[in-house]
């Protein structure tokens, strides 16, 4: 028995603690925006945040997140409102979309640490997230406006 | 014997006979000295049991000693040792390995049949100061009463009534697992010869009050020479080596004093953060065995929190090195922005995809919510334990300053991956030495499994 938080609802989930936190959240929580891209954590597609933080599902055991506060991108923002996902959709980032939920709550984190991303930045946090469309330019600019909208949403 | 001595030549002496009655009686003579050599030492090796009392009640204890026994058992981990992850507090049963066999934890909670509920405080005294069971049987030091033997008879008064105060919990102790003769407990009376010196701690005049008190606290009850101290051939602590960093549980406990190689210092201010938080800025979580240590810690009063601060960095003087701090960052950070540029490697290219998103910092600071790896000890110590463990298994929820995940990578990389990263990560960051072996070590790790993650 694990108990743990999604999207600020408490769950107590009767599985295995080896079971992968990315399995959890699509097949026993019912989830599927998380996507399973590589299953060893080399390509950012089921990326979570745990307690704040961008962590890959699917190598995240069951057992480590005993207690923990998780966000799902369902739960980015209860309309799918966050500044991230409003330029996403406005640049139109995605081309088939299978590794934008990964993308979209890596960059959400990122900007929390580095409001004010540098292309160096940009590349060192996201290069961990693949996108086999190539969609890189376009995210890197979306990563850029949404840091412009979330400082003039503060000024 | 005079009678034999007398009766044998009578029996028709001849020189092979009379050789062998020699031999015969050089052999009685061996036996006979083991024999008076035994006795003796198991006449020195015996201790009296003590009997049997009641449980004492809850309300023989005033609230206020109840309390303070609580913060005590907090500073010394006691319910660390005593319980399994999942199991009833001080039930016992947490397996400890060592190079004598594998000794479980017992039962320390006031059941009468399994637990201590038995023992009066003159029993409960003897154990914590001496190594002695209720029954007269010797402890081994796995129980580290060569630390508790500083304690004060008033904190051991105090720990008695918190114990005293638990749940009771049924449950039968599991027996330890130890080759002969490891597991024959009158031999710990000959260790103990050797190297336990009984004894309440000493305060140095020459010292401040807070740092006395964080000696007494740290070289008693929170014990931690335990880990971070090497240990002889017969397990015991080399007191000429104290504090250097020592391999304890498939983890290597760093050194506390100014051989520690983080290139950061261990500040008061580092140390505070770390011991109480499970956090620092530069030196990143506690995992493993250190984890519930910062636990229990966290809940300590400040001013015991502050002397054990004060004593630890006295071990190695980092608060006069304070200033080395924004170079060290200043030149961790330059290597982070070097890392893309350096993915020609193997494992500088797994880096970059598994591990930058969280490692990488930018000028003019560490975050602390990602550890900066051109800091941590883990790249830096000559033994890579802690590097491996833990890109193979993680930090847990539970760990550090909780609630934040490092998965572990496991079932995701192979042996020569975690090792390239942990090349790579070593070349890049420190100036020293490389890993010998790396595969062969990660493989090792690995065959031996996460252990407990509490």
């Amino acid at each position: 028995m694990t108990r743990l938080r999604i999207n600020g609802r408490a769950v107590t989930i009767n599985a295995d603690e080896q079971t992968p936190l990315l399995w959890v959240i699509r097949d026993e929580i019912g989830l599927k925006g998380t996507k399973f891209g590589c299953g060893i954590g080399m390509c950012g597609a089921c990326t979570v945040h745990v307690g704040g933080r961008p962590t890959r599902s699917c190598v995240t055991q069951l057992g480590a997140v005993e207690g923990a506060d998780i966000t799902t991108i369902e739960g980015l923002d209860p309309q799918g409102d966050h500044p991230v996902q409003r330029v996403w959709r406005e640049i139109q980032v995605p081309q088939c979309g299978y590794c934008q939920s990964g993308q979209i709550m890596q960059a959400a984190a990122m900007l929390k640490d580095f409001p004010e991303p540098t292309d160096a930045d940009i590349d060192a946090v996201m290069t961990g997230n693949l996108c086999r469309c190539m969609t890189y330019s376009r995210i890197r600019q979306a990563i850029k406006q949404a840091a412009s909208a979330m400082a003039e949403s503060k000024a | 014997m005079s009678r034999g001595k007398n009766v044998l030549p009578e029996a028709g002496p001849t020189s092979s006979r009379s050789a062998g009655s020699r031999v015969k009686r050089a052999i009685a003579g061996v036996v006979a000295v083991a024999v008076v050599g035994i006795c003796a030492f198991l006449a020195f090796a015996w201790r009296p049991a003590i009997k049997e009392v009641p449980t004492p009640e809850a309300s023989s204890f005033s609230p206020v000693l109840i309390q303070q026994g609580a913060r005590l058992a907090a500073a010394g981990f006691c319910a660390s040792c005593h319980s399994v992850t999942g199991g009833k507090p001080f039930a016992g049963g947490y397996a400890m390995k060592t190079g004598f066999g594998t000794i479980y934890s017992t039962n320390i909670s006031p059941d009468r049949e399994t637990g201590i509920g038995t023992w009066s405080e003159e029993a409960f005294l003897r154990a914590m100061h001496e190594g002695v069971a209720r029954d007269g049987s010797h402890l081994f030091p796995a129980f580290p009463y060569d630390h508790f033997t500083k304690l004060s008879n008033a904190d051991v008064h105090a720990l008695y009534a918190y114990i005293m105060t638990q749940p009771a919990v049924h449950a039968e102790n599991h027996p330890n697992e130890m080759p002969f003769p490891f597991g024959y407990r009158p031999l710990q009376a000959g260790w103990k010869l050797l190297f336990f010196h009984p004894g309440r701690f000493e305060p140095q005049t020459d010292k401040s009050q807070v740092w006395n008190r964080g000696a007494y606290l740290a070289e008693s009850l929170s014990h931690c020479s335990a880990c971070h101290t090497p240990r002889g051939p017969l397990g015991e602590e080399l007191t000429n080596r104290l504090y250097q960093g020592a391999a304890v549980d498939g983890w290597y406990a760093p050194p506390l004093t100014d051989a520690n190689p983080s290139p950061a210092p261990w500040t008061s201010a580092e140390l505070s953060d770390y011991l109480t938080t499970g956090m620092s800025r530069y030196h990143g979580p506690a995992a493993g065995p250190m984890s519930p240590v910062t636990h229990e810690l966290s809940t300590l009063g400040a001013e015991d929190q502050k002397a054990i601060v004060t004593y630890v960095e006295s071990l190695g003087g980092g608060d006069a090195r304070g200033s080395h701090a924004q170079a060290a960052v200043t030149s961790a950070l330059a290597i982070d922005a070097q890392d893309r540029t350096q993915i020609r490697s193997e494992g500088g290219r797994l880096f970059v995809s598994a591990c930058a998103s969280c490692h990488y910092n930018r000028l003019p600071d560490v975050n602390p919510n990602r550890p900066e790896l051109g800091l941590n000890s883990a790249v830096f110590l000559d033994d890579p334990s802690n590097l491996i463990r833990v890109i193979l298994y993680g930090v847990s929820a539970k760990e550090g300053s909780g609630g934040i995940v490092m998965p572990g990578f496991a079932h995701g990389m192979s042996d020569a991956d975690v090792a390239s990263i942990a090349t790579y990560l070593r070349n890049t960051r420190t100036d020293k030495q490389p890993w010998p072996d790396l595969p062969k070590q990660v493989a090792t790790i690995r065959a031996a499994g996460p252990g407990e993650i509490r």
